[in-house]
């Protein structure tokens, strides 16, 4: 087993574990970062995403050893301290969740979409966002504060 | 989720396992002002065939609590859960309401059977329609307390004083003041519920029926709430099960003896149950791989194929549920008459959060199991029983529920967790992957619908002939003006009656309804055409219900709806509904692409009458996760299986409502003040199946009769027609 390192939400990271551990169970069974979810264990729903050198990635189907040098943020670490990223911000007021358990990769699901196309169209946002899966069915509210996040961020909000 | 043990009282050596009993909760808590209240659901409220307070089984001693702490706070403890419906924000709305207390000072503890009173669950749209009206009335007792107190404090009449914001303030001299905190500290206080206190006035209202931010938001978006799954007690451990590939089919040899040889693996045998456990997920999975197992066939010879034939064939336990006139009569009147057979699939639940559970042994002998479930208390009897404890041995605490549809009133994770808790000695987590949860998912169940109906010749419905198979009765009440009708049930969606089906069956988000609304609506839809009357001037011209009445027009209005007799090609539909005491009109457009015949719904505007609605924003949000989530079931949800398989196994193969499925939604909610809090879970979806096929029979003129209306179906039927 070789060590591997990168860093977690800004913070330098190295692990040894196997390398084709899976970054999902690395991140919540040995990093005990829970705010990743596990959906469908396939690349289906989109629950276990997170921000690999800014692109959404599923963890669910990554191997550990994918990351090794790279910037991973997981839901946790996108609002710095008590202050909420546009995107999460947007979210709230949105109400673009209801069970919130698809709403871990939604916003991070959001949050490359906008990194990628900070001025996306309905249509863009709603094919940005086709391959997360949210039983709820909160999708109305979800593309709505996809919407609105944009617009804060254009108006400089970080 | 604000958990009690966070909030309020952290009694020494409060850890991971050890837990406190009721007895030593209410001794804990007995500082303070606690209301215990027990009062029977409101009188006439409620359809005489549904009887909630049986149904409930609201026990005789107390419904729930309310406590004032010495800080001012009130906190709820309720047995309900939250999975998504947003009661976390609703019901203390109530309680903060006729406290007078800012809505942020009251908090929520939910669905733990050691703090919380019991409940048999959450279901029916039942949380703000049953517990909203007794949660209100102790708010108003503990206020009522307060202020008495207040004027013994100061040598006056209760009279006198007015609550504001939680300050208990003289009316003519405002410096005689003090806190809730301050009079309910450092006191024992209980009261028992009398029912006496005057409630607030409807227009009074300053929190109910205002839209309230909900109180989940930010730890939904930052990943901070946690979910059953993401309960990890020191040195617990993942178990994965080994499982048949087949309903019926039992294991015959097993070898284990390759997944051993994995580092940190564990091979755990109790009962029935062969699981592997590893402290690492994706670790058992592997070690899952390398289990050879064999089983027998399953006996089952049923699939998608063959199933209709069977559910008509099989089905007993015929029960009429309502019955007026005379149906020979009524057929002798009819100048014209339809006849249908519609039929459905299993549906499965599907929550994002699949079913999962931590258990873990406190050195005191007692399990505590955190569990995403429904029925945190019937949940605790289930493990007790299968551990073979006392119920009060077992405690089940319910984190935020990642959606439960009704899916997640079977508990079997739980049990599975607790036995294997106690086999390995070590806390155990169990987490159904994707294929577990479809595989032993309640699916909502396969129906066969018959109706025959008939119209005079002034237009009136005469006959209306109903026989249900498999959807049971919910949603198909007659509010239909029909002198001669008849409508018996086979087979119910809350169990396996007579082995009808070849695996579970539950409830799932409306039970049944959305089965029975969307037969009656398509027969009516289909007499309308045939009478060559308007949709909806037909069922207005059959309908005296005036809140059904009063929906449908308002639905009417906020669409723009011009009639002319179906089909008129537009691909514009309606439907009339029922549900949870809500009454509900929807009307849809749609567009078909005859070449493919794949739906495309382009606009749902739904109307509903709910009572007074306590959380607007959030009765709208429900509606539309309604109206979405009902287009799973009507274009493409259907689980295939196969001599007991089931061949779902994850998404790729079912497929759920996505972004780019999304109609133009709108909502309206019809002013009732005068009637009481009804559901909102529910209501809506009910009416999705009926205002689809409704539509697309406008569009096209053919009648899809199968749900869900698949392309290849709906080009099926534009072709016969
Ligand atoms: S859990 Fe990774 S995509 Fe569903
Ligand atoms: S909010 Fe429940 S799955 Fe999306």
């Amino acid at each position: 087993m070789k060590p591997i390192a990168f860093t977690l939400n800004g913070v330098a990271k190295t692990l040894t574990v196997d390398e084709d551990r899976t970054l999902l169970w690395v991140l919540r069974d040995d990093l005990g970062m829970t705010g990743t979810k596990f959906g469908c264990g396939a690349s289906f729903c989109g629950a276990c995403t997170v921000l690999v050198d800014g692109k959404e990635v599923r963890t669910c189907v990554t191997p550990v050893s994918r990351v090794a040098g790279k910037k991973v943020v997981t839901v946790e670490g996108l609002a710095q301290g008590d202050k909420l990223s546009p995107v999460q911000e947007a979210f709230v007021e949105h109400v673009g969740y209801q069970c919130g358990y698809c709403t871990s990769g939604m916003v991070i699901g959001a949050t490359a979409l906008l990194n990628e196309n900070p001025k996306p169209t309905r249509d863009q946002i709603v094919q940005g966002m086709e391959r997360h899966l949210c039983r709820c069915a909160a999708h109305q509210r979800i593309v709505d504060a996809v919407e609105s996040a944009a617009k804060k961020m254009a108006g400089g909000r970080k | 989720m604000k958990r009690l043990e966070e909030e309020m009282i952290v009694p020494e050596g409060w850890g991971f396992v050890e837990t406190i009993d009721r007895r030593d909760f209410l001794r804990l808590t007995s500082t303070g002002l606690m209301v215990v209240f027990a009062v029977k659901p409101p009188e006439g409220t409620f359809r005489p065939v549904w009887n909630f307070a049986e149904q409930q089984r609201t026990p005789p001693d107390f419904n729930a609590f309310l406590h004032i702490g010495a800080n001012g706070r009130v906190t709820l403890l309720v047995g309900k859960i939250e999975m998504g419906q947003g009661i976390i924000t609703a019901l203390p709305q109530i309680a903060a309401e006729e406290l007078n207390v800012p809505l942020d000072m009251v908090d929520c503890v939910m669905g733990d059977t050691d703090l919380t009173p019991f409940d048999s669950g959450t279901f029916g749209s039942l949380s703000v329609r049953v517990l909203g009206p007794i949660l209100r009335a102790a708010a108003a007792e503990a206020r009522a307390v307060l202020v008495q107190m207040a004027a013994e404090k100061f040598g006056a009449k209760a009279d006198d004083f007015d609550v504001k914001d939680g300050v208990v303030i003289n009316k003519s001299d405002s410096s005689k003041r003090a806190t809730y905190g301050e009079l309910a500290g450092g006191k024992k206080i209980e009261r028992r519920f009398e029912g006496k206190a005057a409630l607030e006035r409807v227009a009074e209202f300053t929190v109910v029926g205002k839209s309230a931010a909900r109180r989940d938001g930010v730890e939904k978006v930052t990943g901070r709430a946690k979910y059953a799954g993401d309960i990890a007690p020191p040195e617990a451990l993942h178990a994965r099960i080994v499982r048949p590939p087949a309903h019926g089919a039992t294991l015959t040899s097993i070898d284990t003896s390759a997944a051993e040889k994995r580092p940190g693996v564990r091979i755990v045998k109790t009962g029935d149950l062969v699981a592997v456990l590893h402290a690492h997920r994706d670790e058992a999975d592997k070690a899952l791989k390398l289990v050879k197992a064999t089983f027998t066939p399953s006996p089952s010879t049923l699939s998608n194929d063959n199933l209709f034939a069977h559910l008509e064939e099989v089905a007993v336990d015929k029960r009429p549920f309502g019955a007026a006139g005379d149906l020979a009569a009524g057929e002798k009147a009819a100048t014209q008459m339809i006849s249908a057979k519609y039929t459905k699939g299993y549906v499965a639940h599907a929550p994002m959060e699949t079913h999962s559970a931590v258990a873990a042994m406190g050195t005191d002998g007692r399990v505590t199991v955190w569990a995403s479930t429904q029925t945190p208390f019937p949940l605790q009897t289930q493990v007790a029983r299968a551990l073979k404890l006392q119920p009060d041995k077992v405690r089940i605490i319910t984190p935020y529920v990642g959606g439960g549809f009704g899916g997640k009133s079977a508990g079997a994770q739980a049990v599975e967790a607790a036995l294997l808790a106690v086999a390995a000695g070590k806390p155990v987590r169990v987490t159904w992957s994707r294929e577990e949860a479809f595989f032993y998912d309640t699916f909502d169940p396969a129906a066969v619908i018959s109706i025959r109906a008939g119209v005079d010749a002034s237009k009136h419905m005469v006959l209306w002939d109903n026989d249900i198979i498999g959807a049971g009765s919910r949603g198909a009440d007659m509010f239909y003006d029909v002198p001669n009708h008849r409508t018996v049930t086979k087979g119910s969606w809350s169990g396996n009656t007579g082995a009808m089906h070849p695996f579970a069956v539950g409830p799932w988000r409306a039970p049944g309804a959305n089965a029975n609304v969307w037969a009656r609506e398509s027969a009516i839809d289909t007499l309308a055409a045939k009478a060559g009357m308007d949709p909806v001037e037909f069922r207005l011209l059959n309908l005296k219900n005036a809140r059904m009445r009063r929906v449908l027009e308002a639905c009417a209005k906020q669409f723009g709806w011009t009639p002319k007799p179906g089909p008129s090609k537009r691909g514009v539909g309606v439907v009339c509904g029922e549900d949870a005491g809500t009454y509900v009109a929807t009307m849809a457009e749609v567009k078909v692409d005859a070449a493919t015949g794949a739906i495309k719904v382009v606009r749902v505007v739904c109307a509903q009458d709910m009572g007074v609605v306590v959380n607007p924003e959030g009765a709208k949000q429900q509606m539309e996760g309604c109206i979405m989530m009902g287009l799973g079931y009507t274009l493409a949800e259907e689980v295939r299986f196969k001599d007991g398989e089931v061949l779902e196994k994850n998404f790729g193969g079912y497929t759920l409502p996505k972004f780019s499925w999304m109609p133009k939604i709108e909502t309206v909610l019809v002013d009732s003040p005068d009637v009481p809090a009804q559901g909102g879970g529910e209501p809506a979806i009910v009416t999705m199946g009926g205002v689809i096929a409704n539509a697309v029979f406008d569009a096209t003129g053919a009648r899809i009769t199968q749900l869900p209306m698949t392309p290849a179906r709906v080009k099926a039927a534009m072709t016969k027609k």
